[in-house]
């Protein structure tokens, strides 16, 4: 489904990315892990078009398309969803208007019709309940005043209502309670499909306890370091990031 | 005194000769001793150049340059009824207006309480009325503003509203005003609002030309807000592309009045809308909104002034710009807290958004306080679409067209929201839609 070939990008002129490889294939689950500033955001980012940064090297095929050549509009009609780590309030906008909009353009691009006023909300409030969100949010601008949880909620929502085909969740547990953690994961779990895929970006190890990885990677300065299942995981929770950095700088001095 | 001032001058007297015939033996009334007036404040000024502070921004040169001609009827030839049904966005009370002047069988004065009055200026000054008499240029000074002058010494016909203490009026009065015609005429039309003691109306004034050629439009109107009162203006500007537009609204606030003002202009190629509200009375409340849509080498200039005369009254002010192409923006925002006027809270904001590289806005706030414990804050900002926000609508399916054109809608929107007749809201959402789609399709 998603196939990274050492991909280099930068913001700047400065390299983030450092030759990224990944292989992801429909129905699994890819946690990628990493310090802060190992480049693990910017990886989401880039998957989903942000503009700001230059891939310098590389290539990303994406249902053996090339993704990097695609508008982020592109990539969202053919089914990439990024959850962002800090969602954009949009003031003046309604949820409901964004997310038909949203959901018509993808609708389009899959040569489906508009859905009319009364579906749309029928689909909407189904789907609500994947987050147990409140219906309130919905006529309210796009993650304008919502809380922390609130808006991560709101990400996963929109998530089920564009039912993308590969998912990459940047930071979704950062600023969450144990309960909405459960809550947001959950939702995540009712989405996985046999023919869909996650990518779960994340600083800690406590949201693969509820969305469990298939496998696990370790970004260190821009490389996929180690890669591993879930056990992977839980050392690097018990052992921090220090004991994968020392083990790489060996590796390399030893190289 | 430029050369076009003398010329200007010269030929709006020579016009007032051939209106003075027209007046039928009003000549020697009151109103007519303050035309003449005008009329001689007029020649001496001629008007403003960008050397005064008040027209920095803003060149009115090509309209001295045009020989308007002044218009002394209606003109309704090839206007319908269903070009006004068009126009309007459906009320109990519409008067219209063709050029100006009043008339009366496009119009639906409708069912009104007892004592208020909803007609023409002219007749009111033609029946001698005591109240249209009495403060009819009282609070829009000949001095100030040489387009005011102008207006005074060729005052003919307008609104004239009259809503007694204490009435309450549901439906809001539209004042629909329309040029027509294929010559470039002068427009003047002169609105007199007068509402009682706690009495409450929503008044629209709307603007539209199916005039073929740049009319100047050179409106005054002179709103009088009684103890208590609730007044809703709103105004809508859109006439065509070639027209000039001069518009200057003078509020006297009472105690405890509230008056709040939308004033969206869409339309013209030179507009300048001047509003002015005097907070005369503690607890006098004043909210002025303001959007202005612009395209091509348009230019919409926006003067307020907020007088706090009196202790203990809020003022708020919003006024949002969308710029594109090469058009032009002005915002002035003038706050005076006189020194009687303690306890003032005063708060305005000017957003501007610009579509284009070539597009430009000059935006000044004018404080100037003169009382020791009082609020007031002000802010501008000046930018483009919002990288993140367009990032954020793009990474979920959405074009980038569509994505900015629902964000500047939002933006644009703010303002309009904030007109509660809904017939008329839905009016401008059409009208502002189409207007920014307009910039899309080339």
């Amino acid at each position: 489904m998603l196939q990274i070939n050492n991909l280099h990008a930068s913001i700047n002129g400065k390299e983030i990315l450092s030759g990224v490889n990944l292989k992801v294939q429909p129905g699994e689950v890819h946690a990628i892990m990493g310090p802060n500033g190992s480049g693990k955001s910017t990886l989401a980012q880039v998957l989903a078009g942000r503009e700001s940064y230059e891939v310098t090297e590389g290539e990303v095929l994406y249902e053996g398309k090339n993704l990097l050549e695609m508008d982020p509009e592109e990539r969202a009609r053919e089914g990439v969803f990024l959850a962002f780590q800090y969602p954009v309030e949009i003031p003046g906008v309604s949820n409901t208007y964004f997310l038909k909009a949203a959901l018509n353009s993808v609708r389009k691009h899959r040569g489906l019709e508009d859905l009319d006023a009364v579906e749309f909300l029928k689909l909407v409030k189904q789907r609500m309940k994947i987050v147990d969100m409140d219906e309130s949010l919905l006529n309210r601008p796009v993650n304008e005043g919502f809380s922390g949880g609130e808006k991560k909620r709101n990400e996963i929502f929109h998530m089920a209502v564009l039912e993308p085909k590969l998912a990459i969740l940047d930071e979704t547990d950062s600023g969450l309670d144990i309960d909405a953690l459960r809550i947001v994961a959950d939702g995540v779990n009712q989405l996985r499909r046999k023919d869909n895929a996650v990518i779960v970006v994340t600083h800690y190890q406590r949201l693969l306890n509820y969305i469990v990885p298939d496998f696990v990677h370790v970004l260190v300065d821009g490389r996929i370091v180690k890669s591993g299942t879930k056990d992977l995981a839980l050392q690097l929770e018990e052992k921090g990031y220090d004991w994968i950095k020392d083990a790489t700088d060996s590796t390399l001095a030893t190289a | 005194m430029t050369k076009h001032g003398t010329d200007q001058a010269h030929w709006y007297q020579t016009n007032f000769e051939l209106f003075e015939k027209n007046l039928n033996g009003e000549a020697s009334s009151r109103v007519h001793a303050m035309r003449k007036e005008a009329l001689v404040r007029f020649a001496q000024t001629g008007f403003p150049t960008t050397k005064h502070e008040e027209w920095r921004f803003t060149n009115v040169a090509p309209i001295a340059k045009v020989s308007f001609q002044p218009s002394f009827e209606a003109g309704v030839v090839g206007l319908s009824r269903e070009d006004v049904v068009r126009l309007s966005f459906g009320t109990a009370h519409q008067l219209v207006f063709v050029n100006g002047h009043f008339v009366e069988h496009l119009s639906s004065v409708g069912t009104l309480p007892r004592g208020a009055i909803v007609g023409s200026l002219a007749s009111a000054l033609k029946g001698n009325d005591e109240l249209a008499h009495g403060f009819i240029g009282k609070y829009a000074s000949i001095q100030e503003n040489p387009f005011t002058a102008l207006n005074m010494a060729f005052v003919q016909d307008g609104a004239f509203l009259y809503i007694p203490q204490g009435t309450v009026l549901e439906e809001a009065i539209s004042l629909l005003f329309i040029s027509t015609g294929t010559a470039p005429l002068y427009v003047a039309p002169r609105n007199l609002i007068i509402v009682g003691d706690r009495a409450e109306v929503t008044i629209a004034e709307s603007y539209f030309s199916l005039a073929t050629s740049g009319t100047l439009t050179n409106v005054v109107t002179e709103i009088v807000a009684g103890e208590g009162a609730i007044i809703e203006h709103d105004k809508l500007q859109n006439e065509c592309a070639e027209a000039y537009h001069v518009a200057s609204l003078h509020v006297h606030q009472k105690g405890k009045s509230n008056f709040i003002s939308n004033s969206i202009a869409v339309g013209g190629a030179l507009v300048r809308n001047n509003v002015s509200s005097v907070l005369d009375g503690e607890y006098a409340e004043c909210t002025l909104n303001g959007l202005s849509v612009a395209n091509g080498t348009q230019l919409i200039d926006n003067h307020t002034v907020i007088d706090h005369a009196k202790p203990n009254c809020p003022s708020h002010e919003l006024y949002k710009s969308v710029l594109d192409d090469a058009s032009r923006g002005v915002f002035n925002g003038k706050i005076f807290v006189r020194r009687d006027a303690q306890k003032t809270d005063a708060k305005q904001t000017n957003k501007t958004l610009l579509l284009s590289d070539d597009a430009t806005m000059d935006t000044k706030p004018q404080l100037e306080i003169f009382a020791d414990d009082v609020k007031c804050t002000h802010g501008a900002t000046v930018g483009q679409l919002d990288a993140e926000q367009m990032f954020y609508l793009r990474s979920r399916g959405i074009d980038e067209t569509l994505a900015a054109d629902i964000l500047t809608f939002a933006f644009a929107g703010d303002v309009v929201r904030r007109v509660h007749v809904d017939g008329l809201r839905e009016q401008l959402e059409t009208l502002v839609h189409a207007k920014l789609g307009k910039g899309r399709e080339r």
